[in-house]
């Protein structure tokens, strides 16, 4: 039973991460860059367009060249979790080229993001919880004020009776 | 297995129930006595509540650096160790002011056991609030340690095997919403509903599970990345993910 549900759990991610790759080259497609002499004043306002996927969309029906794949401006990506902090890059598009990848958030502030960076694949496993019968010494568990209340209370008339 | 003598007491601390279990023979109430002062006293000296202890007038600006006792200055090292430990994930300050009761807990139960192994006890339990010392065993076994169903309290979903080690569970389904990313203060964390952390002792497990938690689904993968770590975090659908070496904890 584990076993299929970590063997489904990781075909899941697998699809998600095709599609997602799928829909992420739609947009980076040589289908725009028609106006490749200067800068388009348009596009160069089109800054906060949030990913390649998003933007495939505004951009389609323009007759792909050869001399350059993006629309002139800088665009800022949406800020991405890396699992041990935010990355978020902005772009500058210089004559239908990526001419600047920078960085306005990358996890490496601390020696133990960069670790955590470093760390590619964690050995994770997922089951479904189950309420288990059996006798234990103690609980560990979120605190909780009514809780706190409560065995202040049977405290308080244990010591009464 | 014989029924060893133990002795065992809870009382109302630092707003949550404190609950010391020795299971030694030599054990008297005078141990479990001189535990509960020392929290006490340590109450007295962070509580944000009691408006003389020194947390409160370092907060009203009354205090001078010079003038900080030494527990005052061992907990803000620890603080700024954990903020940078966590990359800015954990943090007493906010807006200003200083409430150090999420890592003073951790720290004054770690002390709490120390007084308890230099009066030479080797098998006890410190319960504080849900996060736990333990030590050796009871009855000749580790101590068995329930994981709460954050989806009903009366419910444990794993039962442990422990001993020489902390775990401190962080959550929100119980209290309510009472822990927020640092990085999105504005955005309450909803997916993660319980964050179990094991470690080498009460302290770490629960500055690591606080900060684990605020870091929402990726927590688990940050206590993976932790040498010495373990952890059990459970989702809003019911659906836990645990660490690699956590398995050899588990009893059932």
């Amino acid at each position: 039973m584990k076993k299929l549900i970590v063997s489904a759990v990781i075909i899941g991610v697998f699809i998600i991460y095709a599609l997602a790759h799928a829909r992420a080259s739609v947009g980076f497609t040589p289908s725009q860059g028609s106006t490749s002499s200067s800068s388009d004043p348009s596009s160069g306002s089109s800054s906060g367009s949030s990913s390649g996927s998003g933007s495939s969309g505004s951009q389609q029906g323009s007759t792909p060249t050869t001399t350059g794949q993006y629309k002139n401006g800088s665009y800022t990506g949406s800020e991405a979790d890396a699992q041990w902090g935010y990355i978020q890059v902005k772009i500058t598009i210089q004559n239908g080229r990526l001419t600047n990848v920078q960085f306005l958030e990358y996890p490496n502030h601390r020696d133990r993001s960069v670790e955590i960076n470093n760390y590619a694949m964690p050995q994770l496993t997922s089951e479904a919880i189950q309420a288990q019968s059996s006798q234990v010494d103690v609980i560990s568990g979120a605190t909780d004020t009514s809780e706190a209340f409560m065995q202040s209370l049977g405290d308080a008339l244990s010591q009464a009776s | 297995m014989t029924q060893m003598k133990s002795m065992k007491d809870t009382r109302l601390l630092m707003g949550m129930p404190i609950t010391v279990e020795v299971a030694d023979e030599s054990v008297s109430k005078d141990d479990l006595e001189t535990v509960f002062s020392y929290l006490v006293s340590v109450d007295e000296r962070f509580s944000t509540y009691k408006e003389t202890s020194e947390v409160s007038q370092l907060n009203r600006g009354e205090l001078r650096e010079d003038e900080y006792s030494d527990d005052l200055r061992t907990v803000l090292a620890l603080s700024e160790e954990t903020r940078r430990a966590t990359g800015g994930y954990f943090s007493i300050w906010c807006d200003g002011v200083c409430d150090p009761s999420g890592l003073v807990k951790g720290w004054a139960v770690r002390n709490a056991a120390r007084i308890l192994d230099e009066r030479g006890f080797q098998n006890y339990y410190l319960d504080a609030g849900g996060d736990l010392q333990l030590a050796g065993m009871k009855d000749g076994a580790p101590w068995r340690v329930g994981i709460r169903n954050p989806f009903n309290r009366a419910e444990h979903v794993k039962a442990l095997s422990i001993t020489d080690r902390g775990v401190a569970t962080s959550g929100t389904a119980i209290r309510g919403q009472h822990i927020y990313n640092p990085r999105h203060a504005d955005q309450p964390i909803t997916e993660i509903v319980s964050m179990t952390v094991i470690g080498p002792d009460i302290y770490e497990a629960d500055r690591f599970a606080t900060a684990a938690f605020a870091m929402g689904r990726m927590g688990v993968a940050f206590i993976e990345g932790l040498d010495g770590f373990e952890g059990y975090m459970i989702d809003a659908q019911g659906i836990a993910t645990y660490t690699s070496g956590f398995e050899r904890y588990v009893l059932c």
